[in-house]
């Protein structure tokens, strides 16, 4: 590097784009804040798609699966799985419920979580509210 | 060793490289379970192996700054750490702690440790990569805090260079980005923003700080090359870092519900992330060819130069193939993901990690510069072994992603999840060996300490 481009210019260089970009970023997540009601729909989060979540987390669902694309990549998608299940909830209950507990011979299984009837409809519960989040048409199509 | 108090470093770098070994095996065990989806299922199923293989890895990655820093702050500073009996209490807080977690993870199911732990009373479990018990979470901050105290007021009484005001800039930030582990509200739009505080500006953001000087400390040891120009491409290098990285957070914000705009900032940012991490080779490579002394340390000359190169290909190269917003928007969470994220973590920070280990390890155990010839060859055998091992890790999970991707997201008949496994699974078969020739690299790399033999020393 040229010897006119000193230490320190390169240090002010650092400094200035660091703070300057941080703050850019700090005013995009402002207002995203403001458009995000719209997008998530958040009037339509009760006590049942809360407590949904806290289920989900409390047994790590995002260790396998993923959610609007994140997670692990071992399971599939869940972020549409309410569409995919044919806007059923009753269909996503039932697969839960239905695990077998020593799993599937040489096969991925889902672990048998022993969830009650009120967290297997809150889990149920929360993915149809995931499923209609505004993701920008994400993902492509229904197997997600 | 210049200085008394750096002999701390060692118990870290230890600690470090047991974990890591610790953390490839839940690796190949992940692999096997890809393929054969039974193993040790009920006992461990995939999460809970998965959430052992990535804390495994940041904790040890954490283990290594630390020791990185504790070594490189004396020197720098020219004097000796604040208190090294903090140091060393530290290091055992931390370690049993995540022994506990890790032991915690395998030994009840996810739901009782959550239950034992009181995360209803401040929920911050379950998310990726965040697994650990709210306590383990506090504990973390509390270990961080005692450390950046320790870390600051050496640097505060002593010499303040470029190389160690970075390296505290990172580590603060590392520190400061972590709280928002702790925000974990009801609407999972606003948790995932949040989430990618502590993640995205993590690996893109402040770790790069960290990385740029570790790197730079390692370089000015081993060629020689004059200061001032070495922390000037440190400031250029670390610039650029942050002027593309922090609105580059926009590629994690295209599909989880934030406002569309952010596939343009997202797209045309995160694009130029690959730069500083060009720079960084050019970097690299130049100061080593400027060298003005001939360090008998080549293993660590080796690591120095294949993290810049790896992170370039992992982050940057990778990482750019599915950045583009029209792109990611097929690729997003498949394996091409997976892929990207290996080679990454690999060359970014494991390499640089493994650098910096290389050069210390040898003066901490009190030899002369550098380990005998035979224990170097061995060193540079397991670099090989892991870094090539990991270059087909990436490209068999580069192959099954673009196949999951055509099958599942492009093609005219998109078949469902399971359905599409199925079909790639040779490609998981391969990388499942691409794994198992990281595990003897891993191996080599530790049999390379217990080689004695004729040590080397620095002809100026």
């Amino acid at each position: 590097m040229s010897d006119k481009f000193t230490k320190s210019m390169a240090r002010n260089i650092f400094y200035g784009g660091a703070v300057f970009f941080f703050l850019l970023f700090l005013a995009l997540t402002y207002d995203s804040s403001r458009a995000f009601p719209d997008r998530d729909h958040r009037q339509n989060i009760t006590e049942k798609v809360a407590l949904g979540k806290a289920i989900w987390e409390r047994n790590d669902c995002i260790g396998c699966h993923t959610i609007l694309g994140e997670g692990a990549y071992f399971a599939p998608e869940l972020g549409n799985v309410y569409k995919r299940f044919g806007n059923s909830k009753e269909a996503i209950i039932a697969f839960i419920k239905s695990r077998p507990k020593e799993g599937v011979p040489g096969r991925r299984s889902m672990p048998q979580f022993n969830l009650s009837d009120e967290e297997l409809d809150a889990v149920a519960e929360f993915l149809k509210w995931s499923s209609e989040i505004n993701t920008a048409n994400w993902p492509p199509n229904i197997q997600g | 060793m210049q200085y008394q108090s750096q002999s701390v470093a060692k118990l870290y770098f230890i600690a470090a490289i047991g974990l890591f070994v610790g953390q490839i095996l839940f690796g190949l065990v992940l692999g096997l379970q890809y393929v054969i989806g039974d193993f040790l299922f009920p006992e461990i199923p995939f999460n809970v192996a998965r959430m052992v293989h990535t804390n495994l890895l940041i904790v040890w990655l954490l283990f290594g700054f630390m020791g990185a820093a504790y070594y490189m702050v004396p020197e720098e500073a020219e004097t000796e750490l604040f208190s090294p009996k903090l140091a060393v209490l530290l290091f055992w807080i931390f370690l049993v702690a995540g022994a506990l977690t890790v032991l915690g993870y395998l030994l009840v199911p996810y739901a009782t440790l959550a239950e034992i732990t009181g995360n209803k009373l401040l929920p911050t479990m379950g998310r990726e990569f965040l697994e650990q018990p709210t306590i383990t979470k506090i504990g973390i901050v509390i270990v961080a805090l005692g450390f950046l105290f320790n870390i600051s007021m050496t640097i505060l009484k002593g010499r303040k260079t470029a190389i160690s005001m970075v390296l505290l800039l990172g580590l603060w930030g590392l520190a400061v980005f972590f709280l928002f582990s702790f925000y974990n509200p009801d609407n999972l739009v606003l948790d995932k923003y949040y989430w990618w505080w502590v993640v995205h500006l993590w690996v893109e953001g402040v770790w790069e700080l960290i990385l740029g000087a570790i790197l730079a400390f390692v370089l000015i040891k081993v060629t020689g090359v004059d200061r001032e120009v070495i922390e000037k491409w440190l400031y250029v290098i670390i610039a650029l870092t942050l002027i593309t990285g922090i609105i580059g957070t926009g590629h994690h914000y295209y599909w989880i519900g934030t406002p569309e705009y952010w596939q343009w900032w997202g797209s045309v940012f995160s694009a130029l992330e690959p730069i500083p991490f060009f720079a960084m080779v050019i970097f690299a490579f130049n100061m080593v060819n400027r060298r003005r002394r001939e360090h008998p340390n080549k293993a660590a000359i080796l690591w120095a130069l294949g993290t810049s190169v790896m992170a370039f290909l992992g982050a940057g190269v990778w990482g750019f193939m599915h950045t583009l917003a029209p792109v990611n928007y097929y690729t997003h969470g498949t394996q091409i993901t997976a892929a990207h994220g290996h080679m990454a973590f690999y060359g970014a920070y494991v390499m640089v990690v493994l650098a910096i280990i290389s050069y210390a390890m040898p003066i901490l155990r009190g030899r002369a510069a550098a380990n005998s010839n035979k224990s170097q060859v061995m060193e540079m055998w397991s670099f090989w072994l892991m870094t090539v091992a990991m270059v087909f890790i990436t490209l068999f999970l580069t192959g099954a992603g673009v196949l999951q991707t055509w099958l599942q997201r492009v093609s005219d008949n998109p078949q469902p999840f399971m359905v599409v496994q199925e079909q790639i699974a040779i490609f998981y078969w391969m990388r499942e060996i691409a794994g198992v020739v990281f595990l003897i690299g891993l191996v080599l790399y530790i049999w390379s300490f217990f080689i004695g033999g004729e040590e080397q020393t620095v002809n100026a």
